[in-house]
């Protein structure tokens, strides 16, 4: 029961970080049809900058959370202008183009990020340092610190604001319009090429501040670490049907989940030695007790399962719609 | 073809020639770049089994090189003091082959209705599952070895005709790399053989009709299901057939070998050719492989003249090059530098 609610704790926490990345990749995909492949690497490069930020100012004396605020305060612009160059030079001009085009363009694109990123931070795994005073508290047995529960607040709120945003504002109804139909929502005045950079721009803040929270929590960050995180919002950004806001949000906590129990489980769950039958016949069961095919080291494998799984049993997602030509 | 003139029979002289002496001129530079020229021919035959899927099926498949790896797995495991198992090479190079076909078929069947950048995102997943398999396949029973990977490998060897060995023969000198270009060259001669005729075959016909829309192509009574398979299972096997040679030329194969950037890079090397067009795929592949060593052995010297230290690794300027030439040639080449001639006519009428 204790690994249980732990593994629920971590799972949400790490959920509330792939549901902020899934936005932007649904937001994109809501409004123009296209993956932003390269999305993981604003992601990315948003917890580059907020990492030499805090390096530079955390032997200064600011208060921590300070430290942390100006950190990410400095890699939402950059990450909102990688978005809008982003869109600007590879989407735009392909945006009639077949699919698969702008698709190679974003796979292009997110190569010369990394690669850009490795020039300016090295390939090596740097660590954040920890200037948060890790506090820990005892919830029915499961741990959890201080940390989780502000990565948890704070993607909850830029979830509520996003939904504000999309669903209670002029800009919102305009990004809705683009939408449903791009070229009607032209008539109505709404200036499209406009709103689509605006999608682009919130989905890479959105992002930056993703990267942030996740650099922190786990303490590191490397020029690499943009492309799995970004396949596993993407993951969850299917599961919970693509191009649907609230799919997204309950599609990254729903995925974060299954990946930490997952983890938690699977060691348990794949030990030979716990089946009898088994055991009597497999001599490391006399030894240490254990016999396990598949460990924790297989969480990655979760998110693709997940999403192979969903794609093919119901390609619309869990919130999504049924629509022709989506997947 | 029966009645071809003179000039080209001369002309397909000509290159026959080239190719047959270019691994002694290559080898009169060093022998490493007959290395390289095997490698190169070992990525002709990976990009030319991805054009299959990608190009003449239309199946944007971003997680090829785990039929590389499938392939190259096998023929370590079965040929190596792994696990002690010593296979001949005619066992072990179509086995792999076939069980890369086998895990085409895995990945085409869950996807077959997957429209093309759903697919493009789950095969690159399955190349991730594949890869993270690869590397944790070591405990409780060590089968990969984990991320040392399987060393030790044996080299193909025939009779008493072993490949690694170095040998004169009429007064030349056949080193190892020597005697296995002429393999690969034997070898990419049947792929490409194999995809010509595949092109204007009944099937190939078929795929291009999939590719350019796959509800007319079934209304006209195609199979989509049966031929997309197929293209899964025939890019594989040659991804397969690839991975095989690749373990025995190298001699060791770890999953270091097999990331996701391999997987980009052949996807490169088809797009920049020009899907579909097996001239255009094999210039590609070509030219992405020699390009960066004659980088590598151009940039490194060039930046100890200008700044007096290495500013920029060679390998990061090598992948911006990558990653530049795709997002170009998108914008400004999308049928790539030798399109095939339907793709250009896809690719430049403006869809709504």
């Amino acid at each position: 029961m204790d690994t249980f609610l732990q593994q629920l704790v971590n799972g949400l926490t790490a959920g509330s970080v792939y549901a902020v990345v899934a936005l932007g990749y649904t937001m994109v995909y809501g409004i123009i049809q296209l993956i932003n492949f390269a999305h993981g690497e604003v992601v990315m490069i948003g917890a580059m900058v907020a990492f030499t930020v805090i390096n530079l100012l955390a032997p200064g004396g600011l208060p921590a959370v300070a430290v942390v605020l100006i950190g990410t305060s400095a890699a939402i612009p950059v990450c909102m202008l990688v978005g809008y160059a982003l869109e600007r030079l590879a989407y735009r001009p392909l945006r009639h183009a077949p699919r698969l085009a702008p698709l190679i363009t974003a796979i292009g694109l997110s190569i010369v990020l990394q690669h850009l990123a490795l020039l300016v931070w090295s390939r090596n795994i740097l660590a954040f340092p920890q200037i948060i005073e890790l506090r820990t508290f005892n919830v029915l047995g499961a741990t959890v610190s201080n940390v989780q529960v502000a990565i948890v607040a704070v993607c909850t709120l830029m979830m509520a604001g996003l939904a504000l945003l999309v669903y209670r504002t002029r800009l919102g109804t305009a990004m809705r319009a683009t939408a449903q139909n791009p070229l009607v929502a032209g008539l109505m005045g709404i200036d499209v090429n406009r709103v689509i950079a605006v999608t682009f721009i919130i989905g890479a803040a959105l992002g930056a501040v993703a990267g942030v929270l996740f650099g922190t929590y786990y303490g590191i960050a490397q020029y690499t670490m943009g492309s799995i995180l970004g396949l596993k919002a993407f993951s969850a950004a299917v599961l919970g049907g693509i191009g649907n806001i609230p799919g997204a949000m309950l599609g990254g906590v729903l995925l974060g989940l299954v990946e930490a129990l997952g983890a938690g489980y699977i060691g348990e769950f794949t030990d030979l030695c716990h089946y009898g039958w088994l055991a009597a016949r497999i001599d490391a069961c006399a030894g240490d007790g254990h016999f396990i095919l598949f460990g924790s080291n297989y969480q990655d494998v979760f998110a693709f399962l997940v999403l192979i799984l969903v794609l093919v049993l119901r390609p619309q997602g869990l919130l999504g719609e049924r629509v022709g030509d989506r997947a | 073809m029966s009645r071809a003139p003179a000039r080209v029979w001369l002309g397909t002289l000509l290159i026959a020639f080239a190719l047959l002496a270019l691994p002694f001129a290559l080898a009169y530079a060093g022998t490493a770049w007959v290395r390289i020229a095997n490698f190169a021919i070992l990525y002709v035959m990976l990009a030319l089994g991805l054009n299959i899927v990608v190009g003449f099926a239309g199946l944007l498949d971003l997680g090829y090189i785990a039929f590389y790896a499938v392939g190259a797995y096998v023929y370590a495991l079965l040929a190596s003091a792994h696990f002690d198992l010593h296979l001949p090479f005619w066992i072990t190079l179509p086995l792999g082959a076939a069980i890369a076909a086998l895990f085409g078929v895995l990945l085409g069947a869950p996807t077959l209705k997957l429209r093309g950048d759903y697919l493009a995102i789950v095969t690159l997943g399955f190349g991730e599952i594949v890869r993270i398999f690869l590397v944790n396949l070591a405990r409780p029973v060590n089968i990969t070895n984990g991320p040392q990977g399987v060393t030790r490998i044996d080299p193909f060897s025939l009779g008493g005709f072993d490949f690694s060995r170095r040998e004169t023969l009429l007064g030349l000198d056949f080193t190892g790399p020597i005697k296995y270009y002429y393999l690969l060259l034997a070898a990419t001669l049947v792929v490409i053989v194999i995809n010509v005729r595949l092109q204007n075959s009944r099937v190939g016909r078929a795929w291009e009709a999939i590719r350019e829309d796959e509800v007319a192509a079934r209304a006209m009574g195609i199979n989509t299901r049966n031929l997309k398979l197929l293209a899964f299972a025939m890019g594989a096997s040659f991804g397969g057939l690839a991975g095989g040679m690749f373990s025995a030329i190298q001699g060791f194969i770890s999953p270091e070998s097999f990331v996701l950037v391999e997987s980009i890079m052949v996807v490169a090397m088809v797009v920049l050719g020009g899907m579909g067009n097996i001239w255009g795929v094999i210039l590609g592949a070509l030219l992405l492989s020699f390009v960066p060593e004659v980088l590598r052995w151009t940039v490194a010297p060039l930046q100890e003249a200008l700044f007096g230290r290495q500013l920029v690794d060679p390998e990061v300027i090598r992948m911006l090059i990558f990653g530049l030439a795709l997002v170009l040639i998108m914008l400004y080449r999308p049928a790539g530098l030798l399109p095939s001639e339907v793709r250009r006519r896809e690719l430049t009428e403006r869809s709504v």
